[in-house]
């Protein structure tokens, strides 16, 4: 009764390809990756060590460490979620939780979604008419902080409207049964029930503001400046500083003779930060899951 | 069991429904209906889908305003107060305890489901909040099941302790009508039946408007049944009468007798 046909047969044969297929096709995504990390710290391993990253760069860049462009990525960096989280979290809540639909809705909404295709030199010349020129900040950390805010606020809308999403419409409609108002509702269910997939994809965006290099070109990052090493507040917001992905940049195309290595631990530095910060989300979104409430 | 079937029928109305039309959009949900509910009576409301009846029951607490493109016409009084017209909306929906078809218990413990009303209205002192949690979940006859685990979460019982959970946070706003829609849709007949036994406890403290789909609920139930169709109201009569041989329309008779269409 249970013996094997020609057409099990096949079907099983068609299952095991399709897995194989699969599994090739997941290989492949994997592969380049981990080739590039393996190569970047291959090329990296002479000058790589916590010297490298807490001393200035030396002798026109081609010597000493990376300390003032990576403290100056930091700084470029929480100062733009700083502005970007809150307003792009609160506005996506507007939009999902009060909003009806009507014009004013459906054109922020397709403001966001255009936003989001905007390629990020564009967002470079704006930042540079509207707060480098026109708001007068001239080329700071707080004007390039304030560009990649804007590139970046469309996404963090776009996740945490997803987030909000994820909590069932039946939680809303049992808290107004219960004479509770929209704020109380947003309050005590729909923001402790999405606040894993806000604070994720909050800091997904930690990767692109700290990897963009056009925005921040000609808004508020140098190619040189030497800062008080060892000191976390030797930036001032309204002053000029450097970048990681700039100094990448720089070093790579714009400085003969720079020591093999330093392009390369500059290269592992950026993405090593950038992975630790992935992880961190990825660690903070299992943790929150496992106290998920239905 | 309709000894008492005539109970409440010579009384106030508490509910009085005039003419009411509804819209989503431009399909019409309801078609002017117009009847009364009495004070301390279970009225049931049976019709098959797309008949109107959860429509009636969001007119009543006005949590229809949250679905957009709604048009409502007509008028619903509450103890003789036009309830569009009320101030204070959020009172006006704690006066009224809303069962939804399936079971919703909220991502918040056993306690905090049943002290979310109290609380959102104001209620903070702790002996209060047990006092009104033990009543409720006591009423609900879900307390024997989960008072030594008040802290679980309450999305984790059982579907049909979910449901009763669900009774015992409608009851937590001391409200004067308790609406049920279809409440035993996910429920197993022994939950059912323990859920039947408590509405029949519940009557003499409150008015119940039971929305089913199962007739013979509302037989056992109801005082009075009212038989919605297509967004109009049929007929509306004593409980005795619609489930007779003889209601006055043979749509009813058809319906009831499961040799509808």
């Amino acid at each position: 009764m249970f013996t094997e046909t020609a057409i099990s047969k096949q079907k099983r044969w068609t299952e095991n390809v399709m897995r194989i297929f699969f599994l090739v096709m997941t290989s492949l995504m994997i592969l380049p990756l981990l080739l590039i990390i393996g190569y970047l710290i291959y090329k990296a391993l002479p000058v790589l060590s916590l010297e490298f990253l807490f001393t200035n760069p030396k002798d026109n860049m081609r010597a000493g460490g990376l300390w003032a462009p990576f403290l100056g990525t930091i700084y470029l960096v929480v100062v733009s979620l700083l502005v970007s989280a809150p307003i792009g979290v609160f506005a996506a809540v507007y939009l999902n939780e009060y909003a009806r639909e009507s014009w004013f809705t459906r054109i922020t909404n397709l403001a966001v979604v255009n936003l989001a295709g905007v390629p990020s030199i564009v967002h470079a010349l704006f930042g540079v008419g509207a707060f480098v020129l026109f708001a007068g900040l001239g080329e700071s950390i707080l004007a390039a902080s304030l560009t990649l805010a804007i590139m970046t606020l469309p996404v963090i809308i776009a996740s945490t409207t997803e987030a909000l999403k994820a909590v069932p419409m039946s939680f809303r409609e049992a808290c107004w049964n219960l004479g509770a108002t929209r704020w109380q509702t947003i309050r005590r269910i729909v923001i402790p029930n999405s606040i894993s997939g806000i604070l994720t994809g909050v800091i997904l965006q930690v990767s692109r503001a700290a990897g963009e290099t056009a925005p921040i070109m000609f808004t508020g990052a140098v190619f040189y400046k030497a800062i008080a090493e060892g000191n976390l507040f030797a930036y001032n917001v309204m002053e000029q500083c450097m970048a990681l992905s700039l100094h990448l940049f720089t070093i790579s195309t714009q400085v003969p003779d720079v020591t093999e290595g330093i392009p390369y631990g500059t290269a592992v530095v950026l993405v090593g930060s950038v992975l630790l910060v992935n992880a961190a989300a990825i660690v903070l979104r299992v943790y929150l899951r496992t106290r998920k409430k239905w | 069991m309709n000894s008492n079937s005539q109970n409440g029928s010579q009384t106030t109305p508490i509910i009085e429904v005039t003419d009411l039309k509804v819209h989503y959009g431009n399909t019409p949900a309801l078609n002017g209906v117009s009847f009364d509910v009495y004070q301390n009576e279970i009225l049931g409301i049976i019709g098959p889908a797309q008949s109107g009846k959860t429509t009636l029951l969001k007119v009543i607490n006005r949590t229809l305003e949250f679905t957009p493109d709604t048009t409502v016409a007509g008028s619903v009084k509450l103890d003789g107060e036009d309830i569009s017209t009320i101030g204070d909306v959020y009172g006006l929906r704690r006066r009224i305890g809303m069962v939804q078809p399936l079971p919703v218990g909220l991502p918040l413990s056993i306690y905090d489901n049943v002290a979310f009303a109290p609380r959102t209205a104001g209620i903070r002192a702790k002996s209060e909040l047990d006092e009104i949690v033990e009543r409720c979940l006591q009423q609900a006859a879900l307390w024997e099941e989960v008072k030594d685990r008040l802290n679980t979460l309450g999305t984790k019982l059982s579907g049909g302790q979910q449901q009763r959970l669900t009774i015992a946070r409608a009851l937590s706003h001391q409200p004067d009508i308790l609406c049920l829609d279809e409440f035993s849709i996910a429920v197993d007949p022994v939950t059912t039946m323990r859920i039947e036994e408590v509405l029949k406890t519940l009557r003499t403290e409150m008015t119940i408007l039971l929305v089913t789909n199962l007739v013979q609920q509302a037989k056992r139930l109801a005082n009075r049944t009212a038989f919605f169709l297509n967004g109009d109201l049929i007929e509306i009569d004593t409980t005795d009468i619609i489930f007779s041989e003889n209601p006055s329309e043979q749509a009813t008779y058809d319906y009831v007798n499961g040799t509808f269409g």
